[in-house]
């Protein structure tokens, strides 16, 4: 009998500190449906590569479902490009993807030269080659460093940030600035490299670079990175496919697309180089493919030097190509012709083309709507990062929260280039 | 017109426009080849089937949706213009696939085909409106939060309608439209002699009288359409109006 109440009393106490138990966490694990936790990363977070926010819905440390925001450094890049005229809307392109600016440009004047029907001397093409290669080395030093230093390694990144520091000074000294170039012209680039310029980028291959192998002997055989890396976020050939990947996130999935070899432009097909590709498709497959461009960039870069033949570096049509200064100082009508080009600009033909070129990052196309006049009448800009960000989610789906980053540092995301 | 010859070169495209018109049949309505660059333009309806008959026909296998875009012809009955740009990975070519339609329209949406149309007819929509029935996450991509409007229209104006800023006063970001210190002033530099259709600045007095001097291209007589945005708002030359 006593028994019985003291249990009765009992029972009825445990009742009471229940109800009186705040928010509703569970008593007992496993008493309660536990509901899945929605994690908001960024807009500001150092490893998000820029202003991405994304919602990440989680299931204890598992991402179940991941939205990507962007856009929001979303400039309207090319609503300005229709209100400016076709060499103004040029140093839009530096701002895009603004690790790798000389390769933004590239596209764009490769598709008013394809409308115009503009030849450009052998020079420049050779110019553009060796600049496009050394922005790729640039890019890459800092996809790289950024890489391992988000999946925990300190050093390797510094070091590879010196590298990235020398071609920004080869950067200087051929345009005058160090990031946002404005170096390619329609018809050809601006000014011509100095020999010493050249000597230098020569010297600067052979002693340099080992900086880069150094910091990547640290991490590229390292357990703990290839923990991190390896198996993470596989994809499938055919998924990758129809994810419109491209650039090296393509060649990590084993398909040798490459545009500078399948589509070559300007001198590429003069240049006997390798295409890495990987087996896998995993971050550490997406990691070591772009080690290895670093080393067949350097070799493109050394063939442009022996190969560069002298001569002019840009177009002769004066209707295009602005007149050098000495020449303006004698000559009324270069005189006119720089004023014209500096005021009116040059005429597109009217069409349309989409010119891709293969930047750092994969294929960064531009489609190009000319009416005819002297400004454009749509500009597109196909950033590589759209779509790479896009199947993230997909990617992401049963991986852990701490994935995040070297999923997303495997993409090479820039949001200048993403957002526009 | 020379050729230019170092910009990006495919495989050759002979017997792609044959192979195309057979396999699509009554949808295509146009092909245009200009500067080594096809360009087909097909029923709107049959966007799905188009783009599926292009991916997976023998000897056309365009495989990879790489881009799409929208453009704006204001003067079309139809006025937008979606655009596919297509890239086959094994034949090595490239094709360009265009549907139109106007503000109310929707476009079938091509997501089943290609999981990466679902940003690409995103940006599509935001930025100019046209819709893509089927597309199961058709939310604006890149403008803010609670935009209103398409930017990439035509007649959206360059400087948007509203501007953000910090405001001291109310610690935080407030919303306001945008006035500007001076307006937005844009010159197209084209040669007076040459024609332009819109009246020059300085020069609306001057309509209907003879032409200053004579000129090898005439303009066209009458009073010529403003093509350029009228340099005249003058609600937006008042100052900043200081909200607190």
């Amino acid at each position: 009998m006593t028994d019985t109440r003291t249990e009765e009393r009992s029972r009825k106490r445990t009742v009471e500190v229940s109800v009186g138990e705040p928010l509703g966490h569970p008593r007992d694990p496993g008493d309660d449906k536990i509901s899945n936790y929605t994690v908001n990363f960024g807009p500001q977070h150092p490893a998000a590569h820029g202003v991405l926010r994304l919602i990440m819905e989680l299931d204890g440390e598992i991402v179940e479902r991941l939205d990507p925001h962007i856009g929001l450094l979303h400039r309207g890049t090319e609503k300005l490009i229709e209100y400016k005229t076709y060499a103004q809307a040029l140093p839009y392109f530096d701002r895009l993807d603004y690790v790798s600016p000389m390769c933004m440009e590239h596209s764009f004047v490769l598709a008013i030269e394809k409308l115009m029907g503009l030849e450009v001397p052998l020079r420049a093409q050779y110019i553009r080659v060796l600049m496009a290669e050394m922005t790729r080395i640039s890019n890459h030093m800092l996809q790289l460093g950024s890489h391992i230093m988000d999946v925990g390694a300190m050093t390797p990144n510094l070091w590879l940030f010196e590298v990235r520091e020398d071609t920004m000074q080869f950067y200087e000294r051929a345009s005058g600035a160090r990031m946002h170039a404005n170096y390619f012209r329609a018809g050809g680039v601006r000014y011509d490299l100095p020999p010493k310029l050249l000597a230098d980028i020569g010297d600067w291959l052979d002693n340099r670079l080992h900086l880069f192998e150094d910091a990547i002997s640290l991490v590229a055989d390292n357990r703990i990175f290839k923990q991190r890396n390896v198996d993470i976020a596989k994809m499938s050939r055919e998924d990758s496919i129809a994810w419109g990947f491209s650039g090296p996130m393509i060649r990590a999935a084993g398909i040798p697309w490459d545009i500078r070899r399948s589509q070559p432009y300007e001198v590429y097909d003069r240049m006997e180089f390798d295409i890495p590709v990987g087996t896998n498709n995993d971050c550490y497959d997406r990691f070591m493919v772009r080690v290895e461009e670093v080393r067949q960039s350097a070799k493109i870069m050394r063939q442009c030097l022996d190969q560069m033949p002298a001569g002019p570096v840009a177009t002769d049509d004066r209707k295009v190509f602005p007149p050098s200064r000495m020449e303006m100082k004698q000559s009324m009508e270069a005189m006119i012709h720089h004023f014209k080009l500096y005021t009116e600009g040059y005429h597109v033909p009217a069409g349309e083309v989409y010119v891709a070129t293969e930047s750092p990052k994969g294929e960064f196309g531009v489609y190009l709507v000319a009416d005819g006049t002297n400004k454009p009448y749509r500009c597109k800009i196909r950033p590589t990062g759209f779509s790479h960000l896009q199947a993230m989610d997909f990617m992401m789906r049963g991986h852990m929260l701490a994935d995040t980053t070297a999923i997303l540092s495997a993409l090479d995301i820039v949001f200048g280039e993403v957002d526009r | 017109m020379s050729v230019a010859l170092h910009v990006p070169r495919t495989a050759s495209d002979e017997g792609v426009i044959d192979a195309a018109t057979k396999a699509l049949g009554d949808a295509l309505l146009g092909v245009k080849e200009h500067v080594g660059e096809i360009t087909l333009t097909v029923k709107r309806d049959e966007i799905v089937n188009v783009l599926k008959k292009l991916r997976d026909t023998a000897g056309l296998e365009y495989q990879q949706l790489m881009e799409m875009a929208g453009v704006d012809y204001p003067d079309r009955a139809e006025r937008f213009e979606v655009v596919y740009q297509l890239l086959s990975l094994t034949r090595n070519r490239r094709l360009r696939v265009k549907v139109s339609t106007d503000e109310a329209t929707p476009v079938p949406s091509v997501t089943g085909l290609w999981p990466v149309a679902g940003w690409l007819e995103r940006e599509v929509y935001d930025m100019y409106g046209v819709t893509f029935a089927g597309n199961p996450d058709l939310r604006r991509i890149l403008t803010d939060y609670g935009f209103e409007g398409y930017p990439q229209r035509k007649d959206f104006p360059l400087t948007g309608h509203i501007e953000l800023r910090y405001s001291e006063a109310e610690k935080r970001v407030v919303y306001e439209p945008v006035s500007l210190p001076q307006d937005f002033r844009t010159f197209d530099f084209l040669m007076p002699w040459e024609g332009p259709e819109y009246v020059l600045p300085g020069d609306e007095k001057a309509v209907g009288e003879a032409p200053g001097a004579p000129s090898p291209a005439p303009a066209a007589s009458g009073p010529p359409p403003v093509k350029a945005e009228a340099p005249k708002k003058k609600g937006a030359r008042k100052p900043r109006a200081k909200k607190s």
